[in-house]
């Protein structure tokens, strides 16, 4: 099975992806990870204006068969959340890399994101 | 320790299916994704594949005492082609396994019964069977053939029009509860009308070498662990091992709310320790409950009153596909066991209402 790895963005272990757009960081999971955890049916996210630390849990993400953290890929305040995912979290399983997106972090340090993956690196985890 | 392989388990893994281990089994618990193989088998049909389950034969003079004094229901009331649903238990009466009793036609003139003990549990529940027959002197032969047979499920409202389209023999007049051997792509199956879905169905068993053929007798969803166990709770059905446990939750079936299959005339193992229970009632029972606020309940969450006292634990939980609900099993002490009384669930350290309900929590055949 061949999984979605876009390239304009970065990776955590953890399975979070991380696309900055001039020092706001857009924050989701990967293809892989919404296939292995199945049919998501809850999220839960922090509020606007939280402040978030790197590789600290931000939020939950439940599918029907497994509960998994989700963790920050860099620190700073949380400045959007995707509301939609509260009415339909089948969102992050139909389009993980674009409407399935879950928070955007207004980076204290974008130099934060050269500590994450590259999609080829992170090709070669989950392989 | 190795993991034993249902007869289809390389069909499965070409077919895309995921696995897990499963009471010593490796199968497949997903093949498409829980939502779609949980409403197939709600609106049109499903088919699993429980080959994991035990099968245990027993036949000669004494079988019908033997399997009436270790299972808790009255197998003297099955006629050839019936079932029932029974729990083992110990002399305290706390449930071992929950099984299904088949009659199957008598063999060399002695009645001759097929139980279907839990994944796992087959090789226990043989050693009892045989260690009780020694040492009452009974005259019995029991079999443990879980390795000989397989098993499929085919569930769900079309589940009868598929199996009566795929076998030589009409198998609609069976009722719930009963079966016949019918013939599928010349496969000899025990085809029952059971089923642990809720939904109308059959379960069909074979010989372990025919798998492919039966299973490529129906043109329907595949199904895995995964959809078979959100059916299950909807339906308001315990699963072994997670809603009791032997060894770590400990019950007896009035607790287990399946008081049901307890016939206390029938002088099992334990009925004298459930005829005690049955009078003086039970401290806690297990209930439906349903969440109120937005999360999903998992096993082993901690149930609390509204003050915020532990009072119980959630044993099974899931987001209700039917219902888009979330709902769980777990035991409370009987004063909270009323429907509509309001209790909370601990969520990953937060707690949320949850409601008692009446199970099933759907409406089912």
């Amino acid at each position: 099975m061949s999984f979605d790895i876009p390239d304009d963005r970065q990776y955590m272990e953890s399975h979070e992806w991380a696309l900055e757009d001039d020092g706001v960081v857009r924050v989701g999971i990967t293809d892989f990870a919404q296939d292995e955890l199945g049919d998501v049916v809850f999220v839960e996210l922090p509020d606007e204006g939280d402040a978030l630390e790197q590789e600290t849990e931000f939020g939950v993400i439940e599918s029907i068969k497994a509960v998994s953290d989700l963790y920050a890929p860099v620190s700073g305040e949380v400045v959007s959340i995707n509301e939609e995912l509260f009415d339909a979290p089948e969102l992050v399983n139909d389009d993980p890399f674009g409407d399935g997106w879950m928070l955007e972090i207004d980076a204290d340090n974008a130099d934060e994101l050269e500590e994450l993956l590259s999609a080829a690196e992170y090709e070669d985890q989950i392989a | 320790m190795t993991l034993s392989k249902p007869p289809l388990w390389e069909h499965h893994g070409d077919r895309g299916a995921k696995f897990t281990e499963f009471g010593g089994w490796d199968m497949p618990v997903e093949f498409d994704s829980i939502q779609t193989e949980h409403a197939a088998v709600r609106e049109d049909a499903g088919i699993f594949d429980v080959s994991h389950m035990g099968q245990i034969h027993v036949t000669g003079p004494d079988a019908t005492e033997l399997m009436q004094r270790l299972t808790s229901n009255d197998v003297t009331r099955l006629e050839v082609g019936d079932s029932q649903y029974a729990v083992i238990t110990d002399e305290a009466g706390v449930i071992i396994d929950d099984t299904v009793v088949y009659r199957l036609p008598d063999e060399d003139g002695e009645s001759t019964y097929l139980f279907v003990p839990n994944a796992g549990t087959d090789e226990a529940a043989h050693e009892r069977w045989i260690g009780h027959r020694n040492e009452w002197g009974l005259e019995a032969t029991v079999d443990n053939r879980t390795d000989e047979y397989a098993m499929v499920a085919v569930q769900g409202p079309n589940a009868p029009n598929l199996v009566e389209a795929a076998a030589d023999e009409s198998v609609t007049d069976l009722g719930r509860f009963e079966a016949m051997y019918a013939t599928i792509d010349d496969v000899e199956c025990w085809t029952a009308r059971t089923g642990y879905t809720g939904e109308d169905g059959f379960e069909l068993l074979f010989p372990w070498t025919k798998a492919e053929e039966i299973w490529g007798a129906f043109d329907c969803q595949p199904c895995g662990l995964g959809a078979r166990d959100t059916l299950r709770l909807e339906a308001g059905f315990v699963l072994a091992g997670q809603d009791f446990d032997y060894e770590s939750n400990p019950r007896t079936p009035y607790e287990a709310g399946i008081g049901f299959t307890v016939a206390l005339e029938t002088a099992f193992v334990g009925c004298d320790a459930l005829a005690a229970v049955e009078d003086e009632g039970v401290d806690e029972q297990l209930v439906g409950f349903q969440l109120i606020d937005r999360g999903v309940p998992r096993h082993g969450y901690d149930i609390t009153n509204t003050d915020g006292r532990v009072i119980g634990t959630v044993t099974s939980g899931t987001m209700s596909p039917t219902l888009d609900q979330s709902i769980g099993l777990g035991y409370v002490p009987v004063e909270y066991a009323d429907p509509g009384t309001t209790l909370q669930v601990v969520v990953r350290g937060r707690s949320k209402k949850a409601r008692v309900e009446t199970t099933p929590f759907i409406d089912t055949v």
